[in-house]
Parts: structure tokens; C-alpha cells; sequence
């Protein structure tokens, strides 16, 4: 379907995509852990001029069970305004939802009714593993040329490597795998771009029978999990750089690119060293003709009492903080981070990239502050500020608390529960505040865990722009 | 060539130029990038040559046939073409795909060629090359195939040269004044126009032929 003109949440620049009005649902990816219930595509309301602000006013079941619903995209987002390819009449109407744990990839449409999305398409396992030879699919970015997908692992049963399938803009059906030489890169998790410099970044975690029993503590303290980035050249689909940034900091995953294309630089979040339990950011940027990390933020962990602790954190006296998302907001000005561990969603000022200056924090749930929402100050809280999604006028953060599946179990053994946050953002001067009226939490989910949060229009982690 | 085929040339040529896909749009983005001005301008010479090779290649085909052949026969071959072409560029949801946006001259003048190709951008000036008289004064010698090969080129050459005037104006319009947020409002679905003339254009030669 076409337009006449661009689809009218298509913007050229971050300074325009800034100025976008508010979003007035939200998506979010939920599963169920027993995998005995089929997964679910919830609709939030967000308008805070409707009655039904901060509750679920739509659910969409999945055709199937045990897929582990975890990140999600859009079909086309303003990258269709990129000169070399443009197709700006296309519409944002579908979501492309990957099962992680069944790698099957849902389309969804949320046409007619927003609140009420339709599957319109659902491919199969077998079909991503023979056209692009990979399974376990995760990050979705719509592309200039088609919708990039990662995926953490191989096909029939191979552990790896992992890596990008491209889909059809169109028909959705998978075109193959986006790497023409992979290099030495075998671990996959994450990917994102400099659209404009023609770079691809991607990040590493593990491969299937490394996370879906859960953490493997001799892997982790034997620093098998990926600790490296890769640099890509996005037009010629090749491997160009990696750069470890060190065996000690296990699992570098979100990758947060400036949305400025002019700018060179991004954020990764690294989840655990296992030197201290400290987690850590990292900024990429060139040097020279290459690319270079540094760390810029450290986040210790938090001594504890053993009696507090899960089994598998006894041993350490001490609560990782976890770092398990990261979010830039679109004007690259300030820079979200979930510490899933301790329960903390901290915001620092990342004008000087370099030089991060932390502005805002606020403490829900944690593995031993357990600290409760406002609006319900009797509900001691599991999970953590885990997936964060701001939108794109950087005012609202959006925070879920499951992490995966059988990581949950490990971290929060009495149960992670299900709970989303609103946050509002003082965009002056920094800083985070609890919106009391937004708070679904418990029983509103169904029994399911929440993961990811998509934003209708766009948001702060599905847009490209191609000019600055 | 007679004034009206000049015009029309020129027209279309215009036409082309305003296509944001045809390239002013990616001279801009070059700009933007660089943060230079000269950036825009030295891209938009290799976009206009990719697109005169692409106009050229079909201009010269056609007055090279047309020397040898009926210009009935062939225009009735091209207007089915281009009919068929138009419906096709109508229907179809497909659009150009491409990665990558640091080219070099050459890379950029191939990107340029690939994407008018694709378009059928040559295809558009069917009824102009097929209405034009023949060089020499009547068809079927061989020996007058690269004379109407050079009036083809001829043709590109005044296409071409509209074509980037339009497409320097737009691109310096934009890049100068308007700012790259004219796009949300202003950037018209010329793909369903351009197939709509290219059909058009398939009719107009085969009720001439």
C-alpha cells in the first residue's frame, strides 16, 4: 500500500524526528515462561488524556506457543527517506516480531485498528535456517534496502555462527544473509549503523546452548561469553574491524549509534566484568582509519548480604548492577541505563560523549533493594529497569523488567513478576520522575513477562536518519 | 529535431530533474554529510552522466533501429514495452535497493545509471525518438543507422542538460533555504506519476504507429 505523500512519522533528521508528537500507544512484546500459553503483542495506552492512560487496551495472542517474544520492529522507519534507495510512500504498519527461543518471525498489522494488531504473516524456522542458514532471530532495523535482521544462532542445530538476515521490505519473505566474508565474528547479538558512512556495528552475547538454560557460570567466569565489537562495511557486506575490549568484560550488547549521521561515535553497555561485577559503558569512535572503544562510565556492584542473594550471587557477597539495555535519546543528548541487578534506571548528560555526567536516577524493584513503584508503595518489586525505550521528543522513558527467560529464574528465583514504568524526563536540567498514573503491573499482563516496548510512530531505537 | 521535440525532451528532462530518487536529493544528503556546498555540487555532474548513459543507451537503440526498420514496427514494439514497463513500475510495490552512500564519481554516476535504468527513464522518451524523422530522408539503409544513433545521442544530450539544471536548482533550493524538512510535505509520490506517464507515453506511440 502507497501514499501519496511520505508516511507522516518519516523524519529526514533527528532535529526534526525531535518535535514528533506524542505517542498515543505502546507495544510491547510479553511471553509466557511455561511456553505453555502463546506469547503476546500487548497494546498500552499512553495518551494521558484518555481514561484508559497507562492500561492494556489491546492483546494480540500469537498463532503459537514457546516462541519468547523478546525485540521487535518496524517495517520501515525514516530511513525510507535516504536518497539511494528512498521509498517514502511505504507505510509504518507492520511489525516484524521474532520468536528469540522459536525463531519464528511474526508480522504483524496494526491496521485497521492500532490497538487491536492483526498476523498477517508468520515464517517459519525452517525457513529462516534454509534461506539465511541462522535461527534464534533478535534485533530488527529497517534498512535502506531491506529489514536487517540478527539472529544469535546457526541453523539445524549449529550453535553458530550468528548473524543478519535480510527480509523483504515487501513481501517480508528472507532474502538470505547479509554477510558476504564474516571475518573471525561468530558470536551475534546485536547490530545497528552509521547509515551515511556506510558502517555496520554488531555486538556479541553467546550462542543458543550458551544463554537458553541460562547463565553458565564456568563459561562466564572462564570469560567465554563475547567481550568484542565488529565494524562492518555496510555496502560492500563485509568485515572490517573487531575490537575486543577486553576478555574481563563479558557481553557487550545494546548498541546505541549517535542518531546525528554526521557523528561517528556510539555507546555499547557492557553487562558484567568478571574482574568486580562492575558493569560498564563504552564508547566507540574512529581513530585514524580505525575504530577504538573506551570506557566511559563504570558502575560497581553493590556489596550485599549473602542471605539476600539468589544461589548463583551467593559466592560473591555482592549485586551486579547489570547493565542490560542501553537508550539514546534522538538528539544524542542524554543516555539511559538499565542496572536490571540493583534496580536502577540511571540517566547521564552525554553531550561531551567522552565525558558522560550523570543527571537523573531512579530505583525500582532489584535483586535485593526490591524497591516498590509510588503508586503501589506496599508492592516490593522483582525484576529491574530492564528494557528502556524513550520517545522521541526524549520527555517519557519506558521501562520494562524481564531480561530472558531462564535469566529471570536465575536472578529473581521467587518470581520477576511483570511490571511496566513510565518515566518522566526534565529535559532542561535532567533528571527522572516516576509518573504515578502509569503503572501496569501484575495481573494486567496475563501472567506473562514483559519485554521489549515499541512506541507507535518511532522511538528513540528504531529510527535511522540519513541526514543530519 | 523539430522545436515541439526539443521542448518535449526538455520537459521531461525537467521532469526527471525533480525526482528526488533521480539524484539532486542525494547531492543534498552529500552536502549535509560534508558540510559543504561544493560536496553537493561536485556530485550532481556524475549522477547527470549516469543518467545521460542510460537515456543515451535507449535514444541511440531506437534511432539506430528505426534507421533499419519500419517506424511502425517499431513503434508498436515500443509502445507495447513501455505500456507493459508503466503498468509494471504501477503495480509493482518494489522499490530500487541500494547500501551504501560514500561513492566516488564513478561509483555515483553507475548508481545513477542503475537507478534511471531501473526507472525506465529512457524508456519515457519513446514517443519523441519514435516521432522524429529519419535521418536522410527514408529508412531501411544500414549505412544511415549511425547517423540516427547520433541524432539519439543528441536527444540524451538536451534531456540530460534539462535534467540537471532542474536537479542543480531543486538540490541548491534545498540545501540553501528550504532544509531537507520540505520532504514530509513536499516529497509527491512522483513513482505513481512516472509510471503514469510512462504508460502514457506507451499509448501515444502506438496510436501513431
Amino acid at each position: 500500500m502507497t501514499r501519496w505523500t511520505p508516511d507522516p512519522t518519516f523524519y529526514p533528521s533527528p532535529r526534526e524526528a525531535v518535535t514528533a508528537p506524542a505517542e498515543k500507544l505502546a507495544y510491547v512484546a510479553a511471553f509466557d515462561r511455561t511456553a505453555s500459553r502463546p506469547d503476546a503483542i500487548v497494546v498500552l495506552d499512553t495518551d494521558p488524556g484518555s481514561p484508559d492512560y497507562g492500561r492494556v487496551v489491546g492483546w494480540t495472542d500469537l498463532p503459537y506457543v514457546g516462541d519468547e517474544l523478546h525485540h521487535f520492529g518496524w517495517n520501515a522507519c525514516s530511513s525510507a527517506l535516504c536518497p539511494t534507495a528512498p521509498h517514502p510512500h511505504v507505510e509504518r504498519r507492520y511489525l516484524i516480531v521474532p520468536g528469540l527461543r522459536s525463531s519464528r518471525i511474526h508480522v504483524l498489522d496494526t491496521q485497521p485498528d492500532p490497538r487491536q494488531p492483526q498476523i498477517v504473516k508468520v515464517i517459519g524456522a525452517e525457513e529462516l535456517a534454509k534461506r539465511a542458514g541462522y535461527s534464534r532471530p533478535h534485533t530488527v532495523h529497517c534498512g535502506p534496502d531491506g529489514i536487517y535482521l540478527s539472529a544469535l544462532g546457526g541453523a539445524d542445530g549449529a550453535e553458530g555462527p550468528g548473524g543478519i538476515a535480510i527480509l523483504d521490505h515487501t513481501t517480508f519473505e528472507v532474502r538470505g544473509a547479509w554477510e558476504a566474508d564474516r571475518g573471525p565474528q561468530f558470536l551475534a547479538y546485536d547490530v545497528w549503523w552509521h547509515l551515511t558512512q556506510d558502517v555496520l556495528v554488531t555486538s556479541e552475547w553467546g550462542t543458543p546452548s550458551m544463554i537458553e538454560d541460562g547463565i553458565i557460570g564456568e563459561l562466564l567466569l572462564g570469560r567465554r561469553y563475547g567481550h568484542a565489537i565488529h565494524f562492518w562495511d555496510l555496502a560492500k557486506r563485509r568485515h572490517v574491524q573487531r575490537v575486543d575490549l577486553g576478555d574481563q568484560y563479558q557481553m557487550p550488547l545494546e548498541l546505541r549509534p549517535a542518531h546525528d549521521p554526521t557523528k561517528s561515535y556510539g555507546f555499547v553497555g557492557v553487562v558484567i566484568s568478571v574482574d568486580d561485577l562492575s558493569a560498564s559503558i563504552w564508547l566507540w569512535h574512529r581513530d585514524g582509519d580505525a575504530w577504538a572503544v573506551t570506557k566511559v562510565i563504570d558502575i560497581p556492584a553493590e556489596p550485599a548480604d549473602a542471605a539476600d542473594l539468589p544461589d548463583l550471587l551467593k559466592p560473591f557477597g555482592a549485586v551486579p548492577p547489570l547493565v542490560t539495555d542501553i537508550d539514546l535519546s534522538v538528539d544524542d543528548r542524554f543516555l539511559y541505563v538499565s542496572c536490571w541487578g540493583t534496580g536502577e534506571l540511571r540517566q547521564y548528560d552525554v553531550s561531551d560523549p567522552l565525558h558522560p555526567v550523570q543527571t537523573g536516577s531512579v530505583h525500582l524493584g532489584g535483586i535485593v533493594r526490591r524497591t516498590a513503584h509510588p503508586s503501589a508503595p506496599d508492592e516490593a518489586l522483582a525484576g529491574g529497569p530492564q528494557m528502556v525505550e524513550v520517545s522521541r521528543d526524549g520527555r517519557r522513558v519506558y521501562v520494562s523488567n524481564s531480561l530472558y527467560g531462564a535469566w529471570d529464574d536465575q536472578f529473581y528465583p521467587d518470581g520477576v513478576g511483570a511490571w511496566l514504568a513510565k518515566l518522566d524526563v526534565d529535559v532542561d536540567a535532567g533528571g527522572l520522575t516516576p509518573d504515578e498514573r502509569f503503572f501496569p503491573h501484575g495481573d494486567e499482563f496475563r501472567g506473562l513477562r514483559v519485554h521489549q516496548t515499541r512506541l507507535q510512530g518511532g522511538d528513540a531505537s528504531s529510527d535511522s536518519y540519513c541526514y543530519p | 529535431m523539430t522545436v515541439t521535440a526539443l521542448a518535449t525532451l526538455a520537459a521531461l528532462g525537467a521532469f526527471h530533474g525533480l525526482n528526488p530518487a533521480m539524484g539532486w536529493l542525494f547531492a543534498v544528503a552529500r552536502g549535509l554529510q560534508e558540510r559543504s556546498r561544493l560536496a553537493l555540487l561536485r556530485a550532481l555532474p556524475p549522477i547527470a552522466a549516469g543518467h545521460l548513459a542510460s537515456v543515451a543507451i535507449v535514444a541511440a537503440l531506437v534511432a539506430a533501429t528505426r534507421s533499419v526498420t519500419t517506424s511502425s514496427a517499431l513503434a508498436v514494439v515500443g509502445g507495447v514495452v513501455l505500456v507493459t514497463f508503466g503498468l509494471w513500475r504501477l503495480l509493482s510495490e518494489r522499490h530500487f535497493r541500494w547500501a551504501g552512500m560514500r561513492l566516488s564519481a564513478a561509483q555515483l554516476a553507475a548508481w545513477s545509471f542503475l537507478m534511471s535504468s531501473a526507472h525506465g527513464a529512457g524508456l519515457m522518451l519513446l514517443p519523441v525518438l519514435v516521432a522524429e524523422p529519419v535521418p536522410g530522408g527514408h529508412s531501411g539503409h544500414l549505412a544511415a543507422a549511425p547517423m540516427g544513433a547520433l541524432s539519439g545521442l543528441a536527444a540524451a544530450g538536451v534531456h540530460t542538460v534539462a535534467m540537471l539544471g532542474v536537479a542543480l536548482a531543486v538540490a541548491l533550493l534545498v540545501y540553501q533555504v528550504l532544509g531537507v524538512g520540505v520532504l514530509r510535505r513536499a516529497w509527491f509520490n512522483v513513482d505513481r506519476l512516472w509510471a503514469g506517464v510512462l504508460v502514457a507515453a506507451g499509448l501515444v506511440t502506438l496510436i501513431r504507429a
